[in-house]
């Protein structure tokens, strides 16, 4: 693996955010001029809402939130799972993403509710980070609390994976051959 | 072909009941689109003025399947799609007829994935299947042509019977057109 070149950490908002959160731990990264805040799962509801309301941040679009599974990444990485929030500030023409990292605490190939795998949900400070969640979610079984209405948004309700983590099949472990079968006399 | 070349001078003609059953039936096959995919796009364009699917009588599509004859599958199909598709697969009227147009409707195509059905005939019986990625409008007016010459020859599916689907397989028609091999150079010479 090349060495890494040193992240350039000049991005405004890093500043900002080290002086309102003088207790908290906050990391930051950077690649290609994006600008990238790592925070503790517990503190990444006010520190999205200082995001969005400091009129120095002034962060008022969610553009994505995506879920990335890091299983057998070459790269040491500080959790298994990550969310990142794609911000944007259409006033002050600027971009921030914000990670936060997961370790699930049960094994990873089944439904069953994590209590690792759990972030708050900020869609109380923007409404249209509810379906991207549910994508989270519904791909990586990572649930948000405080969600409105948590339910899996792609694939079908009874569907027994969470299908874009990495020790699950590209070819599923049989879903897509379990469904009825008609023939001509139904009708 | 119109039935007016078939009458002679006296204006009258003798045929078989069935015959002309079965020569209405295949005029007026009122397709049902299904078009999931870019194979849906190759479908409007049949029916576009180029390849004119009105010469078979089947301009009008049908978006009641009530209504249809003809389900034409064209596209991939997710296993939450199923649910979709075989509804309007009951909801047609027998004689009906199924073209699963394309390789995602076929096999799944590239899509070899968890949630995408691996050909549509393990969930529902296909009468005809076009391949090509997507086909060319021949190709599926070559289908169209399939069901009608069946319908010629066999008539009406039997009454209260299971009718096996048909399985027929469309071969290309069209020769593929040389490809230039003198004159091109790739990247830097």
């Amino acid at each position: 693996m090349a060495t890494a070149s040193k992240p350039n950490l000049d991005h405004p908002t890093f500043a900002i955010l080290k002086e309102a959160f003088p207790a908290i731990t906050l990391r930051g990264t950077e690649y290609r001029g994006q600008s990238t805040l790592i925070v503790e799962p517990q503190d990444l509801h006010k520190v999205m809402t200082f995001l969005k309301n400091d009129p120095r941040c002034d962060y008022n679009f969610l553009s994505d939130v995506v879920g990335i599974d890091y299983l057998g990444y070459p790269a040491p990485t500080i959790g298994r799972f990550a969310v990142v929030y794609n911000l944007c500030s259409y006033e002050r023409d600027d971009r921030f993403f914000v990670k936060v990292f997961l370790d699930p605490s049960i094994p990873t190939d089944g439904i069953e509710e994590d209590p690792a795998l759990y972030v708050d949900s900020v869609c109380d400070l923007w409404p249209g980070a509810e379906w991207t969640e549910r994508e989270v979610f519904d791909m990586y079984g990572i649930r948000f609390r405080n969600h409105p209405d948590l339910r899996r948004i792609l694939t079908w309700k009874e569907f027994p994976a969470h299908p874009l983590r990495k020790d699950y099949p590209l070819r599923g472990r049989g879903e897509r051959e379990t469904y009825r079968v008609i023939d001509r006399t139904d009708a | 072909m119109g039935i007016e070349a078939a009458i002679p001078a006296q204006g009258f003609l003798t045929t078989s009941l069935q015959k002309l059953i079965n020569w209405s039936r295949r005029s007026a096959l009122w397709p049902m689109p299904f078009a999931t995919a870019c194979c849906g796009i190759e479908l409007m364009a049949t029916a576009s003025s180029r390849y004119d699917l009105a010469r078979f009588g089947m301009e009008r599509m049908s978006f009641s399947p009530r209504q249809a004859d003809v389900l034409i599958v064209a596209g991939r199909v997710g296993i939450k799609m199923m649910p979709v598709l075989q509804r309007i697969y009951q909801q047609m009227t027998e004689p009906r007829w199924v073209i699963s147009m394309g390789a995602c409707a076929s096999t799944g195509g590239v899509f070899d994935t968890y949630a995408t059905v691996q050909g549509i005939d393990q969930f529902i019986p296909v009468d005809v299947y076009v391949p090509g990625c997507p086909p060319r409008p021949e190709m599926l007016l070559e289908g169209i042509r399939a069901i009608r010459r069946h319908i010629d020859q066999e008539g009406l599916p039997p009454t209260g019977g299971k009718r096996v689907p048909l399985s027929i397989a469309i071969e290309p028609t069209h020769e593929v057109a040389p490809q230039p091999t003198i004159g091109v150079t790739v990247g830097a010479t």
